[in-house]
């Protein structure tokens, strides 16, 4: 297969090309709007075809573990534009191809050209951009280069994001992620400038070409985390998170999530194979950053009464279990220690694609949730199963992956990152390491609680309201896409051997210096007996479920009203619901999560209507940012007239800077 | 090979012999009869003999539970060892899908729960989900002590190797332990404290009130995995409490079903001189188990 295609043309090219075709998939429909949904339709398949080409270059790529180098002269004073695909850039091209056109394909049935006249042309325009500017990201290999797509990247998102701007909560929402992009941005620009400084050229620096003791090297790694490490939401660089991924498009929050958050972990991971020998420090500082996202963004989820919040804040955890694998690997590459550098790359690797499978088809799945029922809040729904029983499955199999439940796929990252915490246990060299695995297993008993508490609260029971009573199950344009994402967690869960031998490249390119040897045979085989396992319960689950189904054969089945207690005139509204499910965990942990409930004051015998509300807070943002940048707001607002509008006064600043800067340089 | 039969042959048929044990212990302090040592497997019998009614709201997420409960239970008592020997499957992390398998069977006790739409089973499935998410920590912190105690990663050699000469050295240690792992095993089987099976009071209870609307068949399946898991959680408990060997096969297996028998009787006895807690109290009590456990492996990594 690998010598067919190489003989017929360069996979780095098909995979090149393939970004292209997506990211110019949207402009015919800008021109064919008195056409509506032909350039949807077209968009759609030009975005799948590339895929269908990309993915497989991108696999070859990958498995033949070659770099592919291109050099555009383009004629700018900052080098010469350099692409190079290396494996890491292989792996991470996976998610954009598959989620890009799963999204694209479940625009045409969620965000029908028919119903969205003016939006759609431009929502899918900007969809191609975004995906194709996260693709040519990962190959660009020149600094001003890369700042430049990741603008076009950051810009892209904010424009997806707004498509309902009509709406106050969307526009709040968009100037948060807008300011805090750029927040990173500003970061970034530190960071290569540093990086300038510390090589000579704007070209980013090879593997293991940087010494971690040189002065600069701690700087220009807390540059990188901080700017990196805002787009993918880490704590505390977590706050635009959860309103953007709830206000925007279900296929865009699909896309942010399951691909543009791995694209600041994919800063940061290449900003550590610059380094040789990162000091103990930094790995530490990961691990921490990494198991304090997961265990605040799980309870953070926990508390959420907005199906698509949930789903954000749940992101905030699996991007925090993510980075302590790679903390966990970097302890492991400073200690010498390999088989912890090995188990704990491919941990956050294989838990970075698997997030990007099930996060998307969970943001799907309530995408066509709220397609069907007009509402994202959790506890007016219930009882959707019964009228869309395709997408109840299909959630119920993404909500079991992404607690990390076996025989799914979530299993697989959290055990190879289990067993990293544990081997340290026989040496007395970073033992303490352990005290993660009661942590990660908290963090699973809350994602537990979190994803029972959205499945229940949103298919199971009764419908709460009238609107929930009659939902229509999605069509195929939207239930394929997510079908696509639950068969690959079935199949990566249940052979997980396949997945360990498509990271063992990329973590191979990350750490060349280290001989990878038997390990991955040897886990290999370890996920094998795993594979094993879980072929036995899903036989047992089978075996049980054939001996109830001879049982029930033989006696009458009968169905009557489900018991209430003795009480005759129970109501839909009775119901246990998503609130109060996880009433009692919040309360148990309330030191950290607040939820604020506003209390009725009852007096007298027979008192009259009251309401009780209650939502969760965002303490920090709202005690402490927001009237920071409003302080900001107030100091700087003598520079609010240099901003008048005027197009001509504008052209003088440019022309005056630019003036400036020649003098300067003379 | 024949080790392996007799697992799962005890796995198969011993479990709801523990739960009649616990019932005749209690009758003995209430100065009862009590009913007979095989009634649970009668109650079984007969129910897989009924006919089923299922309420109208439910869907197929309702008929899954019993099945993912049963079938979750099932394969941990396949990685877990009983007494001195090897458990039937046995690979390094092994403890991990044992600890993960019961979030599975958890996932769809709570979920069939929600779906009859009962505020009753809705509250049950709430305590359950908090309370077996803070007892989750606990059986961590043992699985670390008995990993740095024995220097393996799989169930069988954590919990045959750490035999009574590890009292000698890391005796406060295990003491520690065992007090965390019992609270655990009460809990996360819902005896008294914390659950009180018998209540004839929904309000108060956490898993009984989660089955109320299954009967017949599937409620014999629940009842039947109930009493799997606390064998299977008991099986892991003895192992830490009574590491008795003989190495000679056959009497191994005669002092493992001993100590389970033992075991059913301790919990009948805790069953019978304590009454339930205040739900609010659950919550620490569990608190304390976790801490407990973390000592242990605090003094055992130092």
């Amino acid at each position: 297969m690998y010598s067919v295609m190489q003989g017929a043309c360069d996979p780095a090219l098909v995979a090149l090309c393939a970004a292209l075709v997506i990211g110019s998939g949207g402009i015919p429909g800008l021109f064919l709007q008195n056409k509506p949904g032909a350039g949807q339709i077209l968009s759609a398949a030009a975005t799948i075809l590339a895929a269908l080409a990309g993915v497989p270059a991108s696999l070859l790529l990958l498995f033949s573990r070659t770099t592919t180098t291109y050099v555009l002269e383009w004629g700018l004073p900052f080098g010469p534009c350099e692409f190079v695909i290396d494996p890491l850039s292989a792996f991470f091209l996976l998610p954009v191809f598959l989620v890009s056109a799963a999204g694209s394909l479940f625009a045409v049935g969620y965000w029908p050209a028919a119903g969205h006249r003016a939006t759609e042309p431009w929502l899918t325009f900007f969809y191609g951009i975004l995906s194709s500017s996260m693709a040519i990201l990962l190959v660009a290999r020149n600094g001003i280069y890369f700042i430049m797509v990741w603008e076009v990247m950051a810009l892209s998102a904010y424009f997806l994001l707004v498509t309902e701007h009509e709406r106050e909560e969307v526009r709040r929402a968009g100037i948060v992620y807008l300011i805090a992009t750029h927040v990173g941005t500003a970061a970034l620009f530190v960071y290569f400038s540093l990086l300038a400084a510390a090589t000579g050229s704007f070209l980013l620096p090879a593997a293991g070409s940087l010494s971690a003791l040189a002065p600069h090297a701690t700087l220009i790694a807390l540059a990188a985390f901080i700017g990196f490490g805002a787009k993918a939401g880490i704590m505390p660089l977590h706050l635009w998170l959860p309103s953007a991924h709830a206000n925007a498009p279900s296929h865009v929050s699909a896309l942010m999530s399951g691909v543009m958050l791995k694209m600041g972990l994919y800063g940061i991971f290449r900003t550590l194979t610059f380094f040789q020998d990162p000091p103990l420090l930094w790995g530490i500082i990961l691990t921490l950053s990494g198991i304090t996202s997961a265990l605040l963004g799980i309870l953070f989820a926990v508390s959420q009464r907005d199906l698509k919040r949930l789903l954000a804040c749940s992101s905030i955890e699996n991007i925090g279990i993510i980075t302590t694998g790679l903390g966990v690997a970097l302890m492991g590459a400073s200690s010498h220690t390999p088989v912890l550098m090995y188990l704990g790359m491919a941990g956050a690797l294989i838990h970075i694609l698997n997030h990007s499978f099930f996060k998307p088809l969970l943001f799907l799945g309530s995408g066509a949730i709220i397609h069907a029922v007009g509402t994202r809040e959790m506890n007016q729904m219930g009882g959707l199963g019964k009228g869309m029983p395709r997408v109840a499955l299909l959630v119920l199999v993404g909500s079991v992956a992404i607690c990390g439940i076996p025989p799914l796929n979530g299993f697989v990252g959290e055990f190879l990152l289990y067993l990293s915490f544990f081997l340290e246990l026989k040496s007395d060299n970073l033992v303490y390491l352990v005290f993660l695995a009661p942590l990660l297993a908290l963090v699973g008993g809350l994602a537990v609680i979190a994803f029972t508490k959205l499945y229940s609260s949103v298919f199971l029971g009764t419908p709460r309201t009238p609107a929930a009573a009659h939902p229509h199950e999605a069509g195929w344009t939207m239930l394929v896409p997510m079908a696509f994402f639950g068969a690959l967690c079935l199949l990566i869960g249940v052979v997980p051997q396949l997945v360990l031998r498509l990271v063992t490249p990329a973590v191979a390119s990350f750490f060349p210096l280290m001989p990878l040897d038997t390990m991955p045979a040897e886990y290999g085989s370890l996920l094998g007996r795993l594979s094993l396992a879980g072929v036995l319960l899903l036989s047992a689950a089978a075996l049980v479920a054939l001996l109830w189904r001879w049982r029930l054969g033989k006696a009458p089945v009968t169905s009557a009203a489900t018991w209430g207690c003795g009480y005759q005139r129970g109501t839909a509204r009775m119901q246990y619901g998503g609130s109060s499910f996880s009433e009692l965990a919040v309360s148990v942990f309330n030191g950290i999560m607040r939820q604020r409930v506003e209390r009725p004051t009852l007096t007298g015998l027979f008192p009259g209507e009251a309401r009780c509300r209650d939502h969760p807070s965002e303490t920090l943002l709202e005690r402490v940012v927001a009237p920071l940048f409003s302080l900001a707001g107030l100091s700087f607002a003598f520079l609010r007239r240099l901003q008048h509008g005027q197009m001509h006064v504008y052209m003088v600043y440019i022309f005056a800077t630019l003036f400036i800067l020649m003098l300067w340089a003379h | 090979m024949t080790n392996s039969i007799i697992h799962i042959f005890l796995a198969l048929v011993m479990p709801p012999l523990l739960l009649g044990v616990i019932g005749k212990t209690k009758a003995a302090f209430a100065g009862r009869v009590g009913a007979p040592f095989l009634q649970p497997y009668y109650d079984i019998y007969r129910l897989l003999q009924k006919g089923t009614v299922f309420s109208t709201t439910t869907s197929w997420v309702f008929r899954a539970g019993p099945i993912v409960a049963l079938a979750t239970a099932a394969v941990a008592a396949l990685l877990v060892p009983f007494g001195a020997h090897p458990s039937p499957i046995s690979f390094d992390g092994d403890m991990i899908l044992y600890a993960y398998l019961f979030a599975l069977g958890r996932f769809f006790t709570m979920a069939a729960a929600l779906d009859t739409g009962s505020s009753f089973e809705g509250m049950g499935s709430a305590r359950e989900a908090t309370y077996s998410c803070l007892a989750e920590p606990t059986l961590f912190f043992a699985l670390i002590t008995l990993s740095r105690l024995s220097g393996s990663y799989s169930l069988t050699g954590m919990l045959t190797n750490v035999s009574g000469g590890a009292w000698l050295y890391a005796g406060a240690s295990l003491l520690l332990l065992i007090g965390g792992m019992f609270i655990v095993l009460l809990a996360e089987n819902c005896r008294i404290p914390f659950d009180d099976p018998n209540t004839h009071l929904e309000l108060t209870m956490i898993h009984e009130v989660m089955v109320l609307d299954h009967s017949g068949p599937a409620f014999g399946i629940i009842q039947y995995a109930a009493s799997l898991k606390l064998f299977v959680l008991g099986a892991f408990f003895i192992q830490l409490a009574l590491p008795f060997a003989t190495g000679n096969p056959i009497p191994d297996w005669g002092i493992f079903i001993i100590s389970m028998l033992l075991l059913a009787v301790v919990i009948g006895i805790v069953e019978s001189v304590m009454a339930r807690l205040r739900l609010v109290r659950v919550p620490q009590l569990l608190v304390a188990a976790t801490i407990l456990a973390a000592f242990s492996t605090l003094l055992v990594i130092r």
